[in-house]
């Protein structure tokens, strides 16, 4: 049986490598091997789930925006807002805070897709600049600049607890981050991921094979903002508290540098970029609090100048070298 | 009288705001414009332009005119070397590469602010012909906002004429407009691009220092003014000298109206027309189709 290399190649992406495991099995030993860290491993899954759904909107749709930040915020104040006003099962608040922060990603996208290049940066921008400014202003509501304080979550499945050790945070962001990472995964190797990155790399010869490209951005981005919506969920809830930091320019621009440094269109770039970005902003920061920011501007212009790829292309590279090695001999 | 005493207050902070504002983000519309590279660093320029004052000024005690002319000349510099080293090698780039390029010379910038001269905003020391008040028509006005609005006049009016009645304007212009025609014609765009990246910077660093009075110069400077610096090239348009200037008096004028009128609902109204306006004419008011 004889079928072309471009169809194999397409259909053994598909394929679970057993590298992929990799990543699994290392936060699971994590759990095990640093109870004292659970809190910041926690948080850098978190953020794994900030990047990958960022990495579905920029690596995979080739929508460059500076607003993502807006629907991780929309999601963290919705879980909060719930959880402070009686709703505490906190599964259901997880949905339910996916779906507004999706919600609103449909609607701004319905708007800002319409634009592109400078117009389109401005615009994801100034969405989450207003969601700064209404809920730094709605102090009754969310507490303003102080944040959103007073949540109480109840326990998981009624049972588990979210300890101060953070073990049930681990599992539970651990477990999440895996579901969302099938979904992705299976999107971005179905026709509908294939079609997306097909837009990213020639929109108009997409619009003249029948393809709706704006349609097809505006799914992509509906889904990226309902799991960015899920990862801010996941902040409110394990962390018990919301700062308007969520909605800060910041935000936005630390997932750009986690997705870059791990490596753009990959799925795992955001994993190997959170740890690493997380980890260093961990230890360096206790040293030297504001110089630790250099090595970040560091890494990321080598990065743009050298190897675009980001760590994961870094292996990339490594792995084809050795293997054209073993070729010649 | 009271509403009058309003109107002309907000008029007038406004202006001197959208000066330093105008003379801060021209030199990003040009680069954006004819480089087409999405400079986001362009802020650091203003801030290390700043700091230079400072230092000129506290260490070697040179009177302000100089300071302010030597720290432009040396961010020039600073500008050049780091076009040839970096920037030029982005400007085929996609946008992705650019903002993440200078996002990281943002935060190198922030890192070496933090640690040569701390978290705390310095604080530059006018001299005394313009730090005083102005008596005019029964209005009193500090003297420093005014002489800030005249430098911005006079900026416009120089880059104006540069652009619209010199040869090196006219280069300019045709590359905007048409790069592979203008190269094709014989123009020099990696020396013309050098020259106007160099400018850009100058200009900011002019504002940055000049400006220290009203966007105090901290480590944070570059990502905290970075929005606006952006909403006055947007709504301005690409590549144009004429448009900003409009953008940053809207922008200035409707900032402190929003802070004196209506404090509890802050940059709300701004980012609303923001909104509506990039929607409608997503080049900006005076961007070219």
């Amino acid at each position: 049986m004889s079928t072309h290399p471009a169809i194999d190649d397409l259909l053994s992406t598909r394929r679970l490598r057993p590298v992929e495991s990799l990543p699994w099995l290392l936060a699971a030993a994590a759990y095990f091997l640093f109870p004292q860290y659970l809190q910041l491993g926690s948080q850098i899954l978190i953020m794994v789930l900030f990047a990958l759904s960022f990495d579905l909107l920029l690596g995979y749709g080739g929508i460059v925006t500076l607003g993502h930040a807006a629907y991780f915020g929309a999601g963290a104040y919705a879980a909060g807002l719930m959880a402070k006003y009686g709703w505490g099962e906190p599964l259901s608040a997880l949905m339910l805070s996916g779906l507004v922060a999706g919600l609103l990603g449909i609607v701004a996208g319905a708007v800002i897709l319409r634009t592109k290049g400078l117009a389109l940066l401005m615009l994801g921008m100034a969405v989450s600049l207003l969601l700064f400014e209404l809920a730094n202003h709605a102090v009754g509501i969310t507490g303003g600049a102080d944040g959103l304080q007073g949540m109480s979550v109840s326990p998981l499945f009624g049972h588990f607890d979210f300890d101060m050790f953070g073990r049930t945070a681990y599992l539970y962001t651990l477990v999440v981050l895996l579901l969302a990472w099938i979904l992705v995964r299976h999107l971005v190797n179905a026709p509908f991921g294939r079609s997306l990155a097909g837009i990213r790399q020639n929109p108009a010869r997409m619009q003249a094979l029948g393809v709706s490209v704006w349609l097809r951005r505006l799914v992509a981005f509906g889904i990226s903002s309902f799991l960015a919506g899920i990862a801010g969920a996941l902040s409110a809830q394990t962390n018990q508290f919301v700062s308007l930091s969520v909605f800060s320019l910041e935000l936005s621009g630390i997932v750009i540098v986690i997705l870059v440094l791990g490596g753009v269109g990959r799925l795992y770039g955001g994993f190997v970029g959170a740890l690493v970005y997380m980890v260093a902003q961990d230890a360096l920061s206790k040293d030297q609090p504001a110089f630790w920011l250099f090595w970040i501007g560091l890494l990321l212009i080598l990065t743009v100048l050298f190897n675009r790829g980001g760590l994961l292309g870094v292996f990339d590279l490594l792995s084809r070298r050795f293997k054209r090695r073993e070729d010649a001999q | 009288m009271d509403a009058v005493n309003i109107l002309v207050s907000i008029a007038f902070s406004g202006a001197a705001y959208a000066m330093v504002l105008y003379m801060t983000s021209v030199g990003l519309s040009v680069t954006m414009g004819l480089l087409g590279v999405a400079n986001l660093a362009h802020g650091a320029f203003a801030m290390t332009g700043g700091y230079f004052l400072v230092t000129f000024m506290d260490r070697f005690a040179w009177p302000f005119g100089l300071a302010v002319a030597l720290s432009c000349v040396a961010v020039g510099l600073l500008s050049l070397v780091l076009e040839r080293t970096l920037y030029s090698r982005v400007y085929n780039g996609t946008e992705l590469d650019q903002v993440v390029l200078s996002m990281g010379l943002i935060f190198i910038a922030t890192a070496i602010a933090h640690v040569t001269f701390g978290a705390q905003p310095v604080r530059v020391v006018l001299p005394e012909a313009v730090n005083g008040q102005l008596l005019l028509g029964g209005f009193s006005f500090p003297t420093y906002r005014i002489f800030l609005i005249a430098a911005g006049l006079c900026v416009f009016a120089l880059l104006w004429v540069t652009i619209e009645k010199t040869l090196v304007g006219a280069r300019i212009r045709a590359a905007v407009d048409n790069r592979a025609m203008a190269e094709a014609c014989g123009l020099n765009s990696k020396k013309l691009f050098a020259a106007v990246f160099a400018l850009g910077s100058v200009l900011a660093a002019l504002g940055g220092s000049l400006g220290a009075e009203v966007l105090a110069i901290e480590p944070e400077y570059a990502l905290k003014h970075l929005v606006y610096f952006l909403i006055v090239v947007a709504v301005g348009g690409l590549g144009s000298v004429k448009g900003p200037f409009f953008a940053a008096l809207l922008l200035g004028i409707g900032d402190s109206a929003c802070k004196i009128l209506a404090p509890e609902f802050g940059g709300i109204f701004i980012y609303v027309a923001l909104f509506i306006l990039l929607l409608i004419r997503p080049n900006g008011l005076f961007g070219r189709v």
